[in-house]
This record gives structure tokens, sequence and C-alpha cells, in this order.
């Protein structure tokens, strides 16, 4: 637990090499191809790429943990600023997601272990192989294709920000939600599914039935209330392909996010602001993680810190 | 839902299976589960239903329960609850029945109650499903029940996990939640299989207790037959689904009619030791000298924890003798054992080979030493690698010591033989053995090592007592024939006493009395001794001694 | 304990020991019979052989173009400019993007890249994996900083840190591969590290050291061979996410150059027509989303039935 300072401490000084020792030069790629070594030289020294690399890793380490990302090249503000300004969709999105794909795959894969082998189990399973395997703007396409242009239910594209009244801020992320969720919706069932069947088959669900409980709790209070850590454990995992998708559906649909920022600053190869990024991302990825073992505790009482 | 209609007290039995047939899914290596099984379960009484492994025991209780998978269907025959028929009943009388007419006590205490939820929560379960009393006189009743199993603090009890229990008391657990509705009839599956023997004498004397204020009938599942004397009223064993025997316990253990029945009660073993005279001229193979192994557990920030597995052991074996480390779990005798063979590296003291202390030689010196001692371990289906042939098993260790293949496979042929298996086996999987078969073969891999000092590391205790027998019999005639000193170690008092001319008592990492066989079990001295012998199940037992 | 022999032989015959042996098919048998990795298999061996095949399945040069062929509709006829300048009448059954190039084309020369970078995404995560596992289940002081830097970068979702690498390097075949398989190293360290550690505690392990074989005979001919079910199964869906990766960032722009083929640069080439001209979309998602299916199938199938512990786990 304590293990997430220096997990965030490798992640800083991986997010700084990456960017420093793959073999393009910043400076060079920032000047264009008609630049001269001069001027390469005058922008690489502008940014401080000059100096030692240990030098530069210990500056950009006291500006990050004061809170400092840097400027941004392209976009010629601060990149905290630039992150503050893009959060609210991101997280408008991410959070009408992970509420959409909990909701249904947590029962779904109760349901499938429930009947085990059956067709709904199989029809289940199909739908998950599937959800894992079509690429994000493939199903966006096809969701934008049929609902919005031939039954013209929802809008196209755009984002509209709650502050312009909820409804329109709903219309346009519920085809960036339901597209952003399918493939965490196919993993939560999954391992819902695996981990209430494994459940089912420990001698306490056998105690439970000699005892004459009725099925439903025996599959709510036993096998999934047994079953629930695996289950945290992947939703907290899956924050990480959530991040992915979001850079893809938010590119689709659109949506001024951080997804959008990320693919943004890669085509304009502004590094701080990927760097910034990145780092933003990771470190939700961590926290979300550690909340996520925090919560182990009150799933099982063995588990203490 | 209320308490299932109580049909009168009547005179007929408690339960009654007449003819139960049950079939296995198909591809089996039979057709039926259990084939035309009949027997009843007095009012009162206790009926032990016997077996090994594969003999369909465990499924005739759990078709009792309706807790059969789809996979073995009852095909045949009928089980009559209290003259009720329940065969195939529907799961919602079967619901009611449960907990209420027919309650279930499993193996392993340790799984069979929810991890996640109290002790007292689980039993509440029982009382509110079946009964409408309010939630305060649901927690007397389960206080009150919880002090019946005699187990302390009956409050601490209920608000506790089962992790915070021990084996025991968590089969109390289960006890009491089978017993709360006072059934008709209590199935045990092997209730005291998983515990240690003095915990196994005390639920023992729990179950026969209550069984007696209450007067309940119990179907009692055993593979041990020192737990049938000890319990039974009635036995009836079980041989590959076929009930072959049914009598009174007396009839059936002193007097069996069957063949089956009278092989499985030879192949018990004797409380009685067999230790020979030790030669005290025969030179010292193995000899430990205060050896002591401490694991210490230091997580991060977390508090250092020091284990004291073994502490201050002092023991020696002699060629051609066998010294016998007997205890519970927990008790060190396989941390003696691991270390001597150094697959775990010892915290202090010598552990000296033919005068050669070994305890802290280097991986490079140990290595031409390793081939003196040779292991043989608990579990036949783990200890050979599944995707190796059995004859690479065999010739591993000698390759490693210089010999050529062909010198190998001779010898690995020659040993086969000498653990009574076709020396064609070499060229099979393990997956094609029994268990009892595997550890004929991991004799024979040990063997062809030519070592001083062979350790069987409760090497018969995962067998089924025939089979145990057999591989008993084989380690007595190799130690002899081969005059090799043994190291074998042990849970259970009676194979102890049949194959060990010293033993030592170990409890809590201390060696607590260490003497000849005979000395130890006929004139105990430590108290923790005396303890084991008088926990031993049918101890004052004499079973069959005919011949035959 | 009896001793003569007749007596062994009338209680051998009463043993029921026999009945615990089942009845066994070879890992192989099963994987054969499995309809899962039938279906995936057979579908993956059609999308090599028009990998492969690529020239002969009535294409033309996939970087041809012809302005007066630009937009037409799957199925239209056309003309199309050939590298030494002929017009040459085609048939383009997908339709052609706003250039003028054949969408039908374009999508079966795409195979190759998609295949290629799968399998070697795959294959280099793998190698990488199986080392640094080895290495930290084996080398034990070397395993807490290890890990701490798996978990590093595990931390990165997978997606950006291919994005900033590829970015970095100026994409081509080899830097898409080594961004693609970089973030999945650490899982696969991860699996083969606690593959170690189970297996070095199972008994047949133990007796291979009281054997007094060496260590490095025991990592070869007892801990790897039990090794390559689950790292197969692995490997499977490393190539499945590498096949997804690698149309992502072609999709997004960052991949490899609008000029190579690629089912991702097809899509992204026909984004802005999308309204219009849907077929520019559909068509690779078509085969990108079958391929990745296949892979995921038959890594599904290969899981069920060579490692059905880990079945039960996910």
């Amino acid at each position: 637990m304590l293990a997430t300072i220096p997990v965030l401490a490798i992640v800083a000084v991986l997010v700084f090499l990456m960017l420093r020792l793959t073999p393009g030069d910043p400076a060079a790629i920032l000047a264009g191809d008609a630049a001269n070594t001069e001027q390469i030289a005058k922008i690489r020294e502008g940014l401080g790429l000059d100096r030692p690399l240990i030098v530069q890793f210990g500056i950009w380490a006291r500006d990050i943990v004061s809170g400092d990302l840097g400027e941004s090249f392209y976009f010629k503000m601060k990149v905290t600023a630039l992150i503050g300004q893009r959060l609210e969709a991101t997280l408008s999105l991410a959070t009408l997601t992970i509420l959409f794909a909990v909701s249904t795959a947590v029962p779904l894969g109760v349901l499938a272990a429930w009947r085990f082998g059956g067709w709904f189990d199989r029809m289940l399973m199909g739908f998950s192989v599937m959800g894992f395997s079509i690429p994000v703007f493939v199903l966006a396409y096809i969701l934008i294709w049929v609902v919005s242009l031939k039954l013209g239910w929802l809008p196209v594209q755009g984002y509209k920000p709650i502050s312009e009244g909820f409804w329109p801020f709903l219309r346009h992320l519920i085809l960036p939600s339901i597209t952003l969720a399918v493939i965490y919706v196919a993993l939560i069932a999954r391992v819902t599914r695996a981990s209430v069947l494994e459940a089912l088959g420990e001698d306490y669900i056998r105690t439970a039935r000699a005892k004459g409980l009725p099925e439903s709790r025996v599959l709510i209070r036993h096998a999934l209330a047994n079953a629930a850590i695996p289950i945290v454990t992947v939703i907290g995992i899956g924050i990480g392909l959530l991040i992915g998708g979001v850079v893809v559906t938010e590119s689709v649909y659109a949506i001024p996010g951080l997804g959008r920022l990320t693919v943004d600053a890669v085509l304009a190869r502004d590094f701080p602001t990927i760097q910034g990024v990145i780092l933003f991302f990771s470190v939700v990825y961590v926290v979300v993680n550690l909340l996520v073992d925090l919560s182990y505790v009150f799933f099982d009482p063995r588990i203490r810190y | 839902m209320s308490v299932a209609a109580k049909p009168a007290a009547g005179a007929g039995p408690v339960l009654e299976v007449r003819g139960l047939i049950i079939e296995l899914p198909k591809g089996s290596d039979r057709k039926l589960a259990v084939d035309n099984a009949s027997f009843s379960v007095g009012r009162g009484e206790i009926v032990c239903l016997v077996g090994e492994s594969g003999s369909g025991k465990s499924v005739i209780a759990q078709s009792v329960m309706g807790l059969l998978p789809k996979q073995l269907p009852v095909a045949g025959g009928s089980i009559l609850l209290e003259g009720e028929d329940i065969t195939h009943a529907p799961l919602s009388r079967l619901r009611q029945l449960r907990a209420t007419r027919m309650s279930m006590v499993f193996q392993e205490p340790m799984t069979a109650l929810n991890p996640v939820m109290s002790c007292g929560e689980q039993v509440d379960e029982v009382l509110e499903e079946h009964t409408t009393l309010s939630p305060a006189e649901r927690r007397a009743k389960i206080l009150e029940t919880i002090r019946e199993v005699r187990l302390p603090e009956p409050e601490r009890i209920y608000a506790s996990y089962p992790h915070q229990l021990s084996g025991g008391q968590r089969q109390r657990i289960v006890i009491a939640m089978a017993l709360i509705l006072d059934p008709a009839l209590i199935i045990a599956d092997e209730p005291t299989t998983a515990l240690d023997v003095t915990t196994q004498a005390q639920i023992l004397q729990l179950i026969r207790d209550l069984q007696a204020r209450h007067g309940t009938g119990v179907l009692f599942i055993t593979h041990d037959f020192g737990v049938v004397a000890e319990i039974a009223q009635r036995v009836a064993v079980l041989r590959l689904g076929n009930l072959v025997e049914f009598g009174a316990r007396d009839e059936v253990l002193k007097r069996p009619s069957h063949d089956y029945t009278k092989m499985l009660i030879r192949a018990v073993p004797t409380l009685a030791p067999v230790g020979r005279a030790a030669d005290p001229g025969a030179p010292v193979v193995l000899q430990i000298r205060n050896l002591s192994k401490t694991y210490i557990d230091r997580g991060w920030l977390t508090k250092r924890r020091e284990v004291h597995a073994a502490t201050a052991v002092n023991l020696e074996v002699r060629r051609g003798q066998t010294l016998g480390i007997v205890g519970e779990s927990g008790s060190g005798k396989s941390t003696v054992a691991r270390c001597v063979v150094r697959l775990i590296d010892p915290t202090s003291g010598e552990v000296l080979l033919g005068g050669q202390d070994i305890a802290t030689l280097s991986a490079s010196k140990l290595r031409p030493l390793r081939r003196r001692v040779q292991i043989v371990f608990q579990d036949p289906y783990r200890s050979l690698n599944p995707r190796r042939r059995v004859g690479e098993a065999i010739i591993e260790g000698p390759l490693n010591y210089g010999l050529s293949r062909s010198e190998a496979i001779v010898r690995a042929r020659k040993l086969m033989e000498l653990v009574r298996m076709d020396p064609a086996s070499l060229e099979r999987y393990p997956h094609q053995f029994s268990g009892g078969q595997r550890q004929r073969i991991c004799i024979a891999r040990a063997l062809a090592m030519e070592p001083e000092l062979l350790i069987a590391d409760e090497a018969v205790s995962a067998l089924d007592v025939s089979v145990q027998a057999q591989v008993l019999g084989l380690l007595e005639e190799i130690r002899g024939r081969l005059n090799l000193a043994m190291l074998f170690i042990t849970h259970d008092l009676r194979v102890a006493a049949q194959i060990c001319d010293h033993v030592a008592v170990m409890s809590q990492g201390h060696v607590v009395e260490y003497g000849p066989a005979s000395e130890v079990f006929l004139r105990p001295q430590h108290e923790y001794t005396r303890a084991l012998f008088a926990a031993a199940p049918g101890r004052d037992f004499a079973f069959s001694t005919d011949p035959r | 304990m009896a001793t003569d022999k007749t007596a062994d032989n009338a209680d051998d015959a009463l043993s029921t020991e026999s009945a615990d042996v089942m009845r066994y098919e070879s890992a192989w048998q099963r994987v054969r019979r499995s309809w899962s990795v039938r279906i995936g298999g057979c579908v993956l061996l059609v999308l090599l052989f028009i990998a492969v095949a690529a020239p002969w399945l009535g294409t033309v040069d996939p970087t041809l173009f012809d302005a007066g062929s630009r937009d037409l509709k799957p199925g239209q006829p056309g003309e199309i400019i050939t590298l030494d300048g002929d017009t040459i009448k085609h048939t383009f059954i997908m339709g052609s993007d706003s250039f003028g190039r054949d969408i039908y084309s374009r999508v079966i020369y795409g195979t190759r890249v998609s295949l290629v970078v799968g399998a070697f995404s795959a294959v280099v995560a793998l190698a990488f994996g199986i080392v640094l596992g080895l290495v930290s289940g084996y080398i034990r002081w070397l395993d807490g900083p290890l890990m701490r830097v798996m978990d590093g970068v595990m931390a990165i979702p997978a997606i950006l840190i291919a994005i900033a690498l590829v970015a970095m390097f100026r994409a081509s075949l080899l830097s898409v591969i080594i961004a693609i398989a970089i973030p999945e190293i650490p899982r696969v360290t991860r699996l083969v590290r606690s593959l170690v550690l189970t297996i070095r505690e199972e008994p047949y392990v133990e007796a291979a050291v009281s054997l007094g074989t060496p260590t490095w005979k025991i990592m070869f001919s007892h801990i790897l061979p039990n090794t390559v079910a689950p790292l197969l199964v692995q490997g499977t869906y490393i190539c499945a996410f590498g096949i997804l990766v690698e149309a992502i960032l072609s999709f997004l722009g960052v991949g490899l150059p609008p000029d190579i083929p690629t089912w991702g640069n097809i899509m992204s080439e026909g984004r802005s027509q999308f309204v219009t001209f849907p077929h520019n979309v559909f068509f690779p998602g078509l085969f990108l989303a079958a391929t990745v299916l296949a892979v995921n199938i038959l890594g599904d199938g290969l899981r069920d039935t060579l490692d059905p512990k880990m079945a039960r786990r996910a």
C-alpha cells in the first residue's frame, strides 16, 4: 500500500526517460524539417535540453512535485491549466461509463455463473469475446451510423458541458459511454462470472445449501460476497483500459477532453503536454488502485492493514 | 418460513435407504457411483458408512441431503426420511427439510464456513430461514447452542469470523449450525479427518454426547476404522459403490464376513509396537545436534514475527534402523526432515551425515553429498513431474552423478522390480498410475541414488488403508534388504507403531519424548505423549485378528 | 503385514485402488477437439493465406490511385493508372477512397501489417517477459526492484505508452512492434514469475533438488515446460491486443505512415467522409474485428483446454 509512493516515483522516471531516451530529438522535431543546426541548438538551449540528463530530471521532478507540469509548446499555456480545462468532459464520460458498466456487468456475470454452461452463460461469454475484439472506433462508427444517422435519436458528435443543462449534457454522452463501456462490461462480466463460479465451488456454498437457504441468498450473500475482491480489483485495473478507450472515443466523438488532448499533443509533438497528460493519467490509475486495495478491508475481514 | 411439520415420532428408522442406485457421468471408470445400497439409521443411533476413496460414501451422504450435482442422478431406489420419501422431492421441500429434519457436518472445517461472514450470522441464517423467532430470541438461542457445543465466551465467538477460530472450534460452529433446530438426522461426512488427533477425540466425544442427549440419528461417514470402533453402533462397508456388509459394530469389526472387509481390517495397523531391539554396534548414519529452524517474517513496516518451527532437536539414526518422528500438524516434524535434505537451511545446529556436518555447506559442496539422503513426499500426485516419463524421473539422479544412460536404465528396471512394478512402466507417464503405484515409483526414484538414509515424509498418509499397508510393507522390506537407515515422519500413531524402531514425539518444535518404540508406546513418560495416545481413536478396541 | 505372496495377490484383487486412475487425453488431443480452437484457427489460416497471396487475389498495387475513380461506391467499375502509366479497368469491390485508391486492395494488403504486428509484438513481449520473469523468480535480491519497475510500467496505460513511444521513434514497423510490446512485458514477467514461484514449491522440483540436479537444469527440464501452456495462451491475447493497438495508432494518425496500407490507416482516411461513404470505415473495420475475434477465440480455446486452472481464474 505504501508501495504507492515508490511506484509513483518510478512512473515519473519512466515518463521522463520515455521522451528523453528515445532516438527522436524533441528540439529537432519542434524546429521542423527546414531548421538548421543553429536554430535547433537554440531551441534545445531554450528548453534546457542541453544540460545533463540528471539535472533535467531534477528540475522536472522539482517542478512536478510543486504542481507545475511546464508549459505547452503548442497551446502556449500551462499544462496544468490545460488539463484543468479538459478534465470535466473526460471525468463525466468516465464516471458515466463506470456506473453503466458496473451496474450491468456484475449482475450479468453472477447470472452466467449461476447458470454455468447454459444458454445465457454461453451468450454472455460470446458477447464478452466480441467485446474484447471489436475495436472501440469501429464500434463507435457503427453506433453513430445506426443510432445517429439512420435513426436520428442522438447527436452524432460533440460535447455540451453540464452547465448548459443536464439533458443536452447527457444526450451527448450516451453513445460515447456505451462505446467505451463495452470492453469494460466484457472484462468485468467475465471476471465476475469466473470468481462467482469459483466461489460456488467452495465448501461453504454446500454448507449454505445444506442449511436450506434459498438460491438467491446463497448466490448473493455467500458467493458474490466472497467474489467481491477479484471484481473490485478488475474494476480498478480496467481503469487502464478505460483510459486507453477514452483517447480513441473522444477523438471519434469530438469530445474536448484529456484523451483528445493527448492525441492533439502527440500530433503536434508537444512534449510537455504529452508528459503531463501521461503522468496525470498514471497518477489517477495508481490512486484508483490504491483505493481499490483499501476497499479490500471492507469486503474481507481477513485483510487488515 | 416455518418449521416443517414434524411427523409423529414413530418407531420407524430416521433414515431408510433402499436399493439406492446413483449413476456416474459417461466416460467414468465405472457406470454407477452407488449400486443398489440399502441400509437404515434408527432414532438415536450412530451408523458408520466406511469405505476407501471412490467407494461412493460421500455420494450417498449428499444424495440424502439432495445436494448431488446434476451429473450424478439417482437412477433407482428410494430414500426415506422419517417415513417420507424424499428421493425425488422438489427442491422447495428439500429446503424445508434441510437444517430442520436433517442436517450435515462437513469434512473441512477450514472451508465449510463462509470466510466473510461472522460465525453468529451464519448460524443465524438457519433460524432466520426456518423460524419466526425475533432477532433477540434468535440471538439468545444461538448463544445457548454455542455454549452447548462447549465453546468458550459465546458472545465473542458469535462475533468472530471463521479465520479467528481454530479448526476444532470451527467444526463446533458447524455442529452448532447442524444441531440448532434439533433435526432427526445428522449426516457427518468425515467430520474429523482434517483435524489433529487430540481435537478429533474431542469432537467425536461431542458428537456422541449431543446425539445421545437429543436422540438424534447420525450417519457417520469415515475411512478410519479406529473412528468406527470408537463411535459406531452399526457399520456399513462400501466397496466401489457396492454395500458389501452391514451389521452391528462388533459383528463387522470382529467377525467380518466379506473378504473385502477382512482385508481392510487386516490392513489397519495395530498400536502395538513391533520395534526390534536396536543393534547398538551399527554405525550412526545421521546425527542431528541442536538443530533449530526459525522463520522470520519481516514485512515492510509490519512487526517482525518469529516462528520457531524447530528448536534444539537432537536425534540419531543408525544403519538398518527406522526412526519415527511423530507429531500433530505444526509440530515441526517435516521441518526437521526438510533440514536434513537441505531443502531448507537450518538456522543453527548440526546435521552430521556419516560424521560430516552438512547444515551449512554451500550448494556446490553439498551436491556430492545429496546422493546419500533421499526423500519420499506425501502427495503422490505432485511428486512426479506430469510431463516427464517415469523412466526419466528415475534416471535423473544417477545421470547427475555421472552414470551413463544405459547403466541408469538397467538400474531403473531392477528397481521397478524391487518395488513390484512392471519395468515397462518406465515408458509411461505418471498420470497412468494410481496413488499407491506413484508412491512406489517415488521410492524407486529415491533408491536409484543408492542412499544411506531414506526419509519418508508422511509418505503413506495420502493413501487408502489397504494401499497404505502395501507401501508400508514395501518400505519395511527394502529397509531390511538394503540395510538402510530410515527417517519416518508421520502423524499416525498406528503407522509409527508398525514400522519404527525408535520414536521421537514432537510438539511445537520440540522433541518431547525420544526413545525405543516399545518404551515410548508402552510406557509414555511425557504428558503430551500420553494425551496423544489417549486420543488415538479405537485404541482399546480389539479388531479381528483372524488371519483369514 | 502380510508377507506371503498369495495373501498379497488376494489383497491386490480386492483393492479398489485402480479406481482412481482416470482416463486421460493428452493436451494436444483436447486442443484439437475444441471448437474454439478449430474456428479461431481456421479463420486465422484463411487470413494468413490472404496475407501471403494478396497480389493474386484480384488486387492492384494498394498505393495506386486515379483521380477519375474517386469516391466510388462498393461494386462500381472504374479505371486505375498503374505505375507504368497504363490505365486499366478495375472493379472496386469495396469502393474507392477520396484519392481514388482501391479499398479492396488496401484492405487485403493491410492483413499483412496486422498479422506481422500481432505475431511479433507477442513474440517480443514473451521473450523479454520470460527472461525477466525467470530472473525475478530465481534471483531473489533482484526480485523486489525489478517488480517495482514493472509495477511502474503497468501503472501507465498501455495505449499511452505505445502512442508516446511511436510519436518519439517516428513510426516504422519495428518501432510500432516495440511500442506495443513494451507495456505487455510486465504482465508476462509477472505471469512467469508467479509460475516459477509456484512450480518451485512442487514436490517434484524438490525431489529434483535432492537428486542433485543443478538449478539451470531444473529450470529447463522441470519449470519451463510447465509454463508453456499459460504462456501460449497469454501470447494469443497479446497478439490480439497488438493488432488492436496498431489499428488504433494508425487510426489516430500516429502510427505507420499513411502510404502503407493498414486497416487503421484506411479508416483514418475514411473518417472525414464517414457520413456519405461509410464503407471506407466499415470494410477494414470488419476485417479488423474478425481477425481480433479469431485470435481471441483461439486464445480462449487454448486456455480452456491447455490450462484449465487459469480458465477458472478468468
